[in-house]
């Protein structure tokens, strides 16, 4: 409260220029958050627009024989089955992970225990390591250690694991979006009344079965939002998959674990720096844009309503 | 409520303490194993980076062009050791590689070692090993130079690994961004929180956060098709592809991070300073700016912080957005940074060789960067919700 007193002798000014200073700034704000949506506004209108014209059935259904870069043959098909791969194999092995470790920070562990402070330290600092990070981590871990140790047990000669692939990228991007699901988990699990739980205990259950009847199914909208951001943060991510999987181009489609795999978001990229005729594949580059952007916000819009939800519950309770 | 909970009635049991129900007992540790996963992947991303870059710690990479020679037939004259370092193998590859293979490795090198260019056979910075701290850090005046410079070029006869035109470069982008970034976000912040209405505040907040939802190779994207165009002929630079722009789209990237943290920390200053402020007679703008923001001054700063390491560590936009350029802090020239060397070189490099491990070491010195600069934040946050949660 020190500040309150130490600043209260510089709020003695006339009651008109108060009000005055206090309506300008609101502006000032105001604008800055009006700015912030319609930058967004003007980004996705301006993919929509340029990108809807090309975008078509025939382009998202098709898979390019040789040359993507011709606008009548070329087509996403495999970016898309690629992308989905991706994220499918992620999120198999990645939340439930997650999902356990949020039970164990919530309902397990003493708040204040020395080991949970360095979990959510850890999960907390994994949030913030930068994307490329995790791409050298996968191709020094899962690549050079994990795969090339499997390729020396299996006795290959030619490394089949101990190369990118698929489920090193996906392994990869399981990792960085772990505290995506944790912390939105936890929230969840942090949302559900004590007397639920209490009443539970009550009745005589034992705590796993309080877990499995009680927290679990109400916390399972969270563990839904964790999930959907983590897809829709893993389905645009580029960096990480840059060394651990993703092919410039490949004319079959992914059929093993150990093939690599095109990516929708690699293909902006490629699209964008490599074009032999920028102005001729511009209108290919906004559509699979467009196409990235859908699958991306649609997840992340769905995600955010959820969240709403639970964050307005949460503070009913605390009110 | 307790009709919920009918199957549960059903399934209780009656016995009690923690060895009457060894199987929860199992299932309990058992999570807690896996809930260390978090812990073991920060210490395998250090353990593992580090391991792909400790040869350059040792010493032990040699990337002068100009070698002493280890000639085919002199191979049991040396030890293992030296061979094995000459040939920069691993323990592993090379145990299992056999004699006759090893002597057919020496004399590619020696084969390669007399397709040298004459020109560089006396050129003192053909025999120096570039991968040495000296090198490094410092400026060095290279043959055909008029003075000491610092100098990336990793793909050259003489490969120069200077990192500073790396660091500056990633500095110059990611302050531009934070400056950008930092006061309309705060703002925003202050806006959202304290000043508009319920029901602005109800669409506001969910819009930016949406804003985190766009990938970073989709605003790389359009910084390089649509801003960089738009700038250059509102500012008439000569450079299209700059730091400026780079800085401009980092920003966008930072905004949703640095305005949800400063969001929060402005929301959980308690409803009793509002009001005692208003008490006072402060205006809504007052007891905003004099009395809430600096009671959540640190957790801005937090807000602030992680916004640097978030923008120092993006790849997409800068690697799609900057030109290549010397080292400068002129902000409408090209920039390489730190990020987009790694993701634009790794892919070409030879692998195990001294520009690969080089990568590894930028990548090491990043998390190492990013990874105190979360900590800092972290504990500015922590600091900032005792002080709250304690007048609760």
């Amino acid at each position: 409260m020190s500040d309150v007193t130490t600043n209260a002798p510089t709020m003695n000014l006339l009651p008109k220029d108060r009000k005055l200073s206090s309506r300008f700034w609101t502006l000032v704000t105001g604008l800055s958050v009006l700015l912030i949506c319609a930058t967004i506004a003007i980004i996705i209108l301006n993919i929509f627009v340029n990108g809807w014209g090309y975008f078509s059935w025939r382009f998202i259904s098709t898979i390019p024989k040789n040359n993507f870069f011709e606008p009548e043959t070329a087509g996403i098909l495999p970016m898309i089955i690629g992308t989905t791969l991706k994220v499918f194999i992620m999120t198999v092995f990645g939340v439930p992970v997650g999902v356990v470790t949020a039970i164990y920070l919530s309902e397990y562990a003493s708040y204040n225990s020395h080991s949970i402070r360095l979990i959510r330290s850890a999960v907390n600092n994994l949030a913030g390591v930068p994307s490329i990070v995790f791409g050298l981590f996968g191709l020094g871990f899962f690549i050079n250690f994990v795969g090339q140790n499997l390729d020396d047990l299996m006795g290959y000669s030619e490394p089949v694991w101990g190369k990118p692939a698929l489920i090193w990228a996906s392994l990869t991007l399981a990792v960085m979006t772990m505290p995506v699901v944790i912390v939105a988990t936890e929230e969840a699990i942090r949302a559900i009344p004590r007397g639920e739980r209490e009443a539970s205990y009550a009745l005589g259950a034992t705590k796993l079965q309080t877990i499995k009847n009680i927290v679990l199914p109400r916390a399972l909208p969270g563990i839904m939002t964790g999930m959907i951001l983590a897809i829709s943060r893993a389905a645009g991510e580029v960096a990480p998959i840059l060394f651990t999987g993703v092919a410039y181009f490949m004319a079959d489609l992914p059929h093993k674990l150990t093939d690599q795999f095109l990516d929708l978001g690699f293909h902006v990229f490629v699209l964008s720096t490599q074009s032999p005729d920028i102005e001729k594949t511009k209108q290919m580059l906004y559509a699979t844009v467009l196409t990235l952007l859908i699958l991306t916000m649609s997840l992340s819009l769905i995600a955010v309503i959820i969240r709403m939800r639970i964050r307005k519950k949460l503070r009913s309770m605390s009110a | 409520m307790f009709n919920q909970n009918k199957n549960l009635q059903q399934s209780v049991g009656l016995r009690r303490g923690t060895f009457s129900r060894p199987l929860e007992f199992v299932i309990e540790k058992l999570l807690f194993i896996i809930s260390l996963s978090a812990i073991i992947a920060i210490f395998f991303i250090f353990a593992f980076i580090g391991k792909e870059a400790l040869p350059i710690f040792l010493g032990k990479t040699n990337s002068a062009l100009v070698q002493e020679v280890i000639e085919p037939e002199d191979i049991d004259k040396y030890p293992p050791e030296k061979i094995r370092d000459y040939l920069g193998l691993s323990k592993s590859k090379y145990k299992k590689m056999s004699k006759d293979t090893l002597v057919m490795l020496l004399e590619v090198k020696a084969e390669a070692h007399k397709e040298i260019p004459e020109e560089f056979k006396n050129d003192k910075d053909a025999r120096v090993n570039t991968t040495d701290w000296k090198y490094l850090i410092m400026p060095h005046q290279w043959s055909g130079y008029d003075k000491p410079v610092y100098i990336w070029q990793p793909v050259s006869n003489i490969p120069k690994f200077n990192f500073m035109p790396l660091i500056v470069g990633s500095i110059k982008t990611t302050l531009l961004g934070i400056l950008f970034a930092v006061p309309i976000s705060v703002a925003a912040a202050i806006y959202v929180s304290q000043l508009a209405r319920p029901s602005v505040r109800e669409i506001a907040k969910p819009v930016i956060e949406l804003f985190s939802g766009i990938p970073s190779v989709v605003i790389g994207f359009f910084a390089l098709i649509v801003m960089a165009t738009f700038f250059q002929e509102i500012f008439k630079y000569e450079i299209r592809l700059n730091a400026f722009v780079a800085g401009v789209a980092l920003s966008l990237s930072v905004i949703p991070i640095v305005f949800s943290i400063s969001e929060d920390a402005l929301s959980s200053v308690p409803r009793s300073y509002v009001e005692g402020a208003y008490a006072l007679g402060a205006t809504k703008w007052q007891a905003a700016w004099q009395v809430v923001v600096p009671a959540a001054s640190s957790g801005i700063l937090a807000a602030v912080v992680l916004g640097f390491g978030r923008a120092i560590g993006e790849t997409m936009i800068v690697l799609m957005v900057t030109s290549a350029s010397e080292m400068t802090w002129n902000i409408f020239a090209g920039a390489r940074t730190i990020t987009a060397a790694i993701a634009a070189e790794m892919a070409e490099v030879v692998f195990g060789g001294p520009h690969y491990r080089i990568l590894f070491l930028l990548g090491a010195l990043l998390f190492g960067f990013t990874f105190l600069a979360n900590i800092v934040a972290q504990s500015a946050i922590a600091k900032f919700k005792e002080k709250f949660e304690g007048k609760k």
